[in-house]
């Protein structure tokens, strides 16, 4: 019986030969994740549960990433009853300060997320490491402190939405450019309890952390995970990370999709998401004339080294535009360190940018560069919904790393062409 | 059967609005409810009692996976929700911590300008009144159902998973 790759990953992990869309199957987990937001209540829930030791010790990654380095006394004991639990249990994965970073780039940096496996985080984007040919997506922490304790969970098996992307891509246009514009044509919730399958010439020439970023905006379009057929990319992004054997998973040429949504590339041109929805899409083009207070650069979605190079090869030799704040925050300390090393830091410093420590700060208005009312940023980020980085009266546009320097150089949104 | 008022919102709600990230730095339920959509209804956390209804339009709960929006929504006082849809983490997230959710397109559109007007749920029968009217909702899935009944996942897992 044909299946889709997502189907093919959740049938092997319920120990079933075949699932069709719509059974509720039980799954064993490979890893289950949480951060510094979402893990104590998973622990509150993993104690109420009453069983003594998690299932896995090696299968549970904790992270402190959303408020770190801890903002106030409030934050610091979230951080410290995580970090507690994590000795307590012996938990092989627990990750702060310098050995931290944000989650969804240092699992796949520390090789911790491989092909094949079924991966839940109480965090949305989860579904990043779909861009290795795994199932990973988001959960709550009732959920994840269930995992703990059980290392099983019970899931729906979606539909899947197959988007094959043909053409060649423009200056500038990556893959964020890709998952907007594709959040775009479906809506926020066009992808509801569906998995999206990406495919097509296009992908399979995107470098890793690219197709890292387009799995990682599924969950905006309502996508319960994002997945791509492992490849030689896929494959050697992983065997530099780790010694583990991927397991291989690719859809069956006649299997069944909900939908199949081909798009053509060669005319989309740097895209960017008003306010307030990720599916406000628009050229940067048609933006129109909109100032700028901030801009930010990082997260996980865009906080990779190759992001960061993007970012430089704009500001190099110039400077941001007067009075306006730009922040980096690259995703991990290696990825801080190889900045460092190639001297995009100091292209950044020069530009008169703050540069901040791995942490998804801004992004979600924890802290490091919170908005006040009526100022306006462009971010790399992923989400630019109502008071998502600060004051509800402030507003965010969600771009690529390119348009994000530009827009820093030119006070306004604005893309590379216009410099 | 749950009656009280109904507290109206729109389309696409996402979990940042119903619990803004800067009241993440606790967990604690009542901390929570107090910011309960503090930036777009900040009339709601001190107006809602319990055994109140929450009715909203498309993709309800979207975005950030933070239990702490049904966990906030609950303990305000909110006994169920209606929308034409959920978002699936919230959705999973609310029937894990017992609070049942109907999805329900007439009552959703039937009673979008009822705010503050009284209205009854009967989850079992899938059943919503409002306005003198009675609207129908998709019937809650069964394995849900099984959540419900038990008072949430823990008690569920407690029950068929460890007592075993």
């Amino acid at each position: 019986m044909s299946m889709t790759i997502t189907e093919k990953i959740l049938a092997v992990h319920a120990g079933r030969d075949h699932v069709l869309p719509g059974d509720l199957i039980e799954a064993k987990v490979d890893m289950a994740l949480a951060n510094d937001v979402t893990a104590p209540l998973a622990i509150k829930v993993f104690r109420e549960i009453g069983v003594e030791r998690v299932f896995d010790t090696d299968k549970i990654t904790l992270v402190a990433d959303h408020f770190v380095p801890n903002k106030d006394i409030a934050s610091a004991e979230q951080v410290k009853i995580v970090r507690e639990f994590a000795g307590q249990q012996g938990l092989k994965n627990y990750f702060e300060g310098g050995q931290s970073g944000i989650e969804h780039v240092i699992l796949p940096e520390k090789g911790l997320v491989l092909p094949g496996q079924l991966i839940v985080g109480a965090d949305s984007h989860t579904c990043t490491y779909g861009a290795l040919g795994a199932f990973s997506t988001g959960v709550g922490s009732t959920d994840l402190g269930a995992v703990m304790a059980t290392g099983e969970i019970w899931l729906k098996v979606p539909p899947t939405i197959l988007l094959r992307y043909e053409g060649s891509l423009q200056p500038h246009v990556g893959g964020k450019d890709l998952i907007l514009h594709t959040i775009g044509l479906l809506g926020v919730e066009g992808a509801l309890y569906c998995a999206m399958e990406f495919a097509g010439g296009v992908i399979s020439r995107l470098p890793m952390h690219q197709r890292f970023t387009m799995s990682n905006m599924a969950i905006e379009a309502g996508g319960k995970n994002g997945i791509m057929e492992p490849d030689e990319t896929t494959l050697a992004y992983v065997a530099e990370r780790t010694s583990l054997k991927p397991d291989i998973f690719r859809s069956d040429p006649d299997a069944q999709y909900e939908k199949v949504i081909d798009i053509n590339v060669d005319g989309i041109k740097p895209q960017v998401a008003l306010p307030h929805l990720p599916s406000n899409v628009r050229p940067v083009s048609e933006a129109g004339d909109i100032p700028i207070d901030q801009v930010v650069i990082g997260s996980c979605t865009n906080g990779w080294l190759e992001d960061l190079r993007d970012a430089a090869s704009i500001l190099k030799g110039r400077k941001i535009s007067p009075g306006l704040r730009l922040i980096i925050m690259p995703g991990s300390p290696l990825i801080y360190k190889l900045a460092m090393q190639e001297g995009i830091l100091e292209t950044f410093l020069d530009a008169g940018a703050v540069i901040g420590p791995p942490s998804c700060g801004p992004c979600l208005g924890g802290h490091m560069g919170v908005l006040a009312s009526g100022e306006r940023a462009v971010s790399t980020t992923n989400r630019n919904f109502v008071g998502r980085m600060g004051h509800p009266e402030s507003e965010v546009y969600l771009a690529n790393p390119f348009v994000a320097a530009a827009s820093a150089v030119l006070g306004k949104v604005g893309g590379p062409d216009e410099l | 059967m749950i009656q009280g008022k109904i507290w109206k919102f729109g389309d696409d709600i996402d979990t940042d609005v119903i619990i803004p990230a800067r009241y993440l730095n606790v967990s604690a339920e009542a901390e929570l409810a107090k910011n309960c959509f503090a930036d777009i209804r900040p009339d709601f956390a001190g107006g809602v009692s319990v055994g109140d209804i929450l009715i909203a339009g498309k993709n309800f709960g979207c975005g950030s996976s933070r239990e702490h929006a049904p966990i906030a929504i609950k303990a305000a006082g909110i006994r169920v929700i209606v929308a034409e849809s959920f978002a699936r983490i919230f959705y999973r997230n609310a029937f894990n911590i017992g609070l049942p959710l109907l999805e329900s397109m007439e009552a959703s559109r039937g009673l979008s300008d009822a705010d503050g007007e009284d209205a009854a749920v009967d989850l079992a029968a899938g059943r919503i009144e409002g306005r003198g009217q009675v609207f129908s909702a998709r019937p809650i899935p069964d394995f849900m159902a099984k959540l419900i009944d038990a008072g949430g996942l823990v008690d569920y897992i407690r029950k068929e998973k460890i007592g075993k």
